[in-house]
């Protein structure tokens, strides 16, 4: 019987797999996100940082740093679910690192977003061929207290 | 609710204007540049930087930097309407991506605020890149309206 490769090579790979996807995309850089992997769930992470604010009175985070934080995690959930499946299933093909395109996304903002660090989960609703629908929420101190949510359709990339 | 009279609207719009540059963080760290403001309506414009590339295989900036500047320039409409609102915060927005801005080129977000209510104002913006012919995106969206007390 094979023996089960010992767990340290199979988070190192999956963590390198995810640093592969995330780094590659400098606006992801630029906004300074992150991302915290518990097997295949994701949490993006949005630090907080002065350059994100929007209304200094309040002081509030900007709408657009807003958005652009969710429809990050809705495309990173998205490439890191064929990722994953790809990269699980030992077929040992080479991934496709192409990225799928926003069609629309449509953003609701529920709560001020306050001087703090944001998190984000995106869930993929139905992902096809060619299509993908993707839901993602945001909170900051308190989960169940969501400052933001979206919902994005996005074309899947194909090889040429 | 009285309409503001027309040298109240100017001084407004200049303030607008020039409140808008300083006091946006967000905006300006993307570069955004206020370079029209009138009746309910604005036109802001983003130089291409390459640290706001979404997709590196394209070089094409990130679904996200375009949405905030439409969401800038859609409150920079909002404010600049005759009503005279003191405040704003998007309600939601939805964006449509007709297709990738071009690496390199400029982009310009022009927004119309068409109604207001005395809770809500209603934008439409669209923006573009050196082809102005052909849209790179379209959007609209609900806004606060915060009047004087």
């Amino acid at each position: 019987m094979k023996r089960p490769e010992p767990v340290q090579v199979i988070k190192q790979r999956r963590d390198a797999a995810l640093q592969g996807l995330v780094t590659r995309i400098p606006y992801i850089q630029f906004l300074g996100i992150q991302f915290d992997r518990r097997g295949d769930e994701l949490t993006a992470i949005l630090p907080f940082a002065d350059h994100l604010i929007g209304n200094p009175m309040l002081p509030a985070l900007h709408g657009g740093a807003t958005a652009a934080f969710l429809e990050v995690a809705a495309i990173i959930e998205l490439s890191w679910t064929a990722l994953w499946e790809k990269m699980e299933g030992g077929a040992g093909e080479k991934p496709s690192l192409l990225m799928p395109k926003t069609i629309d996304f449509s953003v609701d903002y529920l709560r001020t977003g306050l001087p703090r660090d944001a998190y984000a989960r995106a869930r993929v609703n139905r992902s096809g061929r060619r299509y993908a629908s993707v839901h993602v929420e945001a909170w900051q101190d308190n989960r169940a207290r969501p400052f933001a949510q979206a919902t994005g359709h996005f074309l899947i990339p194909t090889p040429a | 609710m009285q309409d503001l009279t027309d040298t109240e609207i100017e001084e407004r719009r200049t303030r607008i204007g020039q409140a808008f540059v300083a006091a946006l963080p967000h905006a300006t760290a993307l570069g955004m540049e206020l370079t029209e403001i009138g009746s309910g309506r604005a036109v802001v414009s983003m130089n291409y930087d390459p640290r706001f590339v979404g997709d590196p295989d394209s070089g094409v900036i990130h679904g996200g930097a375009v949405s905030a500047l439409m969401d800038t320039c859609a409150g920079a409409a909002v404010m600049a309407h005759p009503n005279g609102p003191q405040g704003t915060a998007t309600l939601d927005l939805r964006i449509d991506y007709m297709r990738p801005a071009t690496p390199g080129q400029r982009i310009t977000a022009t927004a119309d605020c068409y109604h207001v209510t005395r809770s809500v104002a209603f934008v439409r913006a669209v923006a573009t890149d050196l082809d102005t012919d052909r849209p790179v995106a379209a959007a609209t969206g609900a806004f606060t309206i915060e009047m004087p007390a």
